[in-house]
């Protein structure tokens, strides 16, 4: 079959890789930029194509736990938000954590702190990977940096939190959200049937058949013992997880002398410094982590050996930043360069602050 | 007669039913949580049910109302009940789905989840519990705490003018259009506990029409949180509480 292919927004690729993906539910709330996500779905009207629920609550923290009961039942379940309503989401995502249930939850991130600005930003990197809700939980934190990626990330985002039984995140941002760019489609997969769902996750609250105990989904567990051993078990997952799905992509590091280290839209802008950097004669190339949690420490503590200096680029004051400097433990001089409240920096501006900063 | 000539199952008039777990649970004396839990548990296993059940727990008294229900359940984060409900309900729209929630849980911290969830008219049961107070935490004062009732915070008893009124919440769900059945009932006497039964039965049969919520008020007890004896806190609850909530259905649907 042919390829099929579309042009759209970051925030329409989710709807559709949602909807073809096979997702069986989602509950959301608009808030700017990402608005547009609800609006295809309903738009798409998936349940009558795939049967998809699609319901727009009356608040992020009803979205969250709508999110929390669809996962509780074994369902592909997700929601999707910008920073404020990211923030009103946290006890949520904590219940799912430590339920160990898997749900797909998407931050389009805009600048803060407080109500902010509607422009892209990426300073919810603290909050999504060190845990913006209570407890010692982790989200596994996908983050995308084209329009084909936010389509893909949906549905690997739901075979991660699966496999982990944990609550996956795609960390974007407004730029991905907003801008249009081709995208190749997938063919709609048929959802999972309740029988399936029975057989498969023989954990999941679906009704409780005669051969069995009831099943029970909570986080509670008032014996500190029992809890200290449920996060034990939690953490040990964690671990796994950290050793076996880092993902990241190198770009132009083969040769480099420096290095950047950018996510989503930064990346991009990153990509671009490169290409006028090399017209100066400036060695640089680009780690850029797919994966937030876990972090690609390893890798770059390779080229850490191989590189004299590394720029940090965020479109914040400076998060992931701490990260890099853990991953190459200070050995060399790791700077962060970025521009925040909506402030999107340009290719020159970076390869400046480059220059500046580390050469 | 010996022990084993009267257990015979001729002679069984009571049981316990296997709805419920052998589990002991933890409410205090008195307290109408364990009645209530075992009419649900009756009405489930009458209406032969329990495979496709699913049972949302809220937090507070009857927090660990899972470890009772020989059900599929989920505990849910305080208030948030029925969003949950919401979304089970809507993915396995064959199964029955009830909420259980305290007067806190739905009508303070849940109160947008409870009205929304009603208003949408989602076709689930929902189970509230009202004793006008919070008891797990140690007896404060709750939203449905009567005008001039003691608790932990309001030890000179609730002030109106301080504190505001108690919220008569299911009042304002009888209103709304995604309300379906909506009625007030108690258990603290025999009869009352079998009309109570009459009427759960009668929101969980209305699942299968999908026409909206059934919400079933309880007007219930807190022995501890009232500092009153069992049979004190009864009286206290028929004199005190049903006079601000006043037992009956608040609607019923047409022709019935």
């Amino acid at each position: 079959m042919a390829k099929e292919l579309k042009l759209m927004k970051g925030n329409e690729a989710v709807a559709e890789g949602a909807i073809r993906s096979g997702v069986d539910g989602y509950f959301g709330y608009p808030i700017t930029p990402q608005s547009e996500i609800l609006e295809h779905l309903m738009a798409e009207r998936p349940y009558e194509k795939t049967g998809m629920v699609v319901l727009q609550a009356e608040s992020e923290t009803a979205s969250i736990n709508m999110v929390y009961g669809g996962a509780a039942c074994g369902k592909r379940v997700m929601t999707t938000s910008s920073s404020p309503g990211i923030s009103l989401m946290q006890e949520g995502i904590s219940y799912i954590a430590g339920a160990e249930l898997p749900a797909l939850v998407v931050n389009v991130v805009r600048g803060g702190p407080g109500l902010g600005t509607i422009q892209p930003s990426q300073a919810d990197y603290f909050q999504t990977t060190k845990g913006g809700g209570h407890g010692d939980y982790r989200l596994i934190t996908l983050a995308p940096a084209s329009v084909q990626e936010m389509y893909d990330f949906v549905e690997l985002g739901f075979e991660l939190a699966f496999r982990y039984r944990n609550p996956a995140m795609i960390l974007s941002d407004g730029v991905i959200g907003q801008v249009m760019e081709k995208v190749e489609v997938t063919d709609y997969k048929p959802r999972w049937t309740n029988e399936y769902i029975a057989k498969t996750f023989p954990w999941a609250a679906v009704g409780k058949p005669a051969h069995r105990n009831h099943n029970i989904i909570t986080s509670l567990e008032l014996d500190s013992l029992k809890q200290e051993q449920v996060n034990i078990r939690i953490q040990k997952k964690y671990k796994e997880c950290e050793a076996k799905e880092v993902r990241y992509e190198m770009i132009q590091c083969e040769d480099a002398e420096y290095l950047f280290v950018a996510y989503g839209s930064s990346a991009r802008i990153c990509q671009k410094s490169i290409e006028l950097a090399r017209k100066e004669g400036i060695k640089v190339g680009l780690l850029r982590p797919i994966t937030l949690w876990p972090f690609p420490s390893k890798i770059l503590k390779e080229l850490s050996k191989q590189v004299k200096g590394i720029l940090s680029v965020e479109m914040s004051a400076g998060q992931m930043i701490e990260d890099v400097k853990l991953a190459v433990e200070c050995k060399l001089p790791v700077e962060h360069f970025g521009r925040f409240g909506g402030i999107i920096p340009t290719p020159s501006e970076v390869l400046d602050a480059l220059k500046k900063q580390i050469l | 007669m010996t022990r084993e000539d009267i257990i015979k199952p001729e002679n069984l008039v009571y049981r316990r039913t296997p709805v419920l777990t052998d589990n002991v649970m933890h409410y205090c004396p008195g307290c109408g949580h364990g009645v209530i839990h075992r009419i649900i548990a009756e009405v489930v296993e009458e209406m032969g049910i329990q495979e496709n059940t699913i049972a949302i727990a809220p937090v507070g008294c009857s927090v660990l109302a899972y470890n009772y229900f020989e059900i599929d359940c989920i505990e849910a984060a305080h208030g948030r009940a029925p969003a949950l409900a919401t979304a089970i309900k809507r993915l396995y729209p064959e199964h029955f789905v009830f909420s259980y929630q305290g007067d806190g849980d739905l009508a303070a911290i849940g109160t947008g989840e409870t009205i929304h969830t009603c208003n949408r008219g989602e076709n689930i049961t929902m189970i509230f519990v009202n004793n006008g107070i919070y008891g797990m935490t140690g007896g404060q004062m709750a939203p449905t705490t009567l005008s001039g009732m003691k608790t932990a915070t309001s030890p000179f008893g609730r002030d109106t003018e301080i504190m505001g009124n108690p919220l008569n919440i299911t009042e304002l769900i009888a209103k709304l259009p995604g309300a379906y059945y909506v009625t007030r009932q108690a258990v603290y006497t025999p009869a009352l506990a079998r009309k109570c039964k009459k009427a759960i039965r009668q929101a969980f049969e209305n699942q299968k029409l999908k026409k909206g919520v059934s919400f079933v008020e309880v007007v219930s007890n807190c022995n501890s949180g009232w500092k009153l004896a069992p049979v004190k806190a009864n009286e206290w609850l028929e004199e005190n509480m049903l006079k601000y909530y006043p037992l009956g259905d608040l609607k019923v649907p047409e022709g019935k």
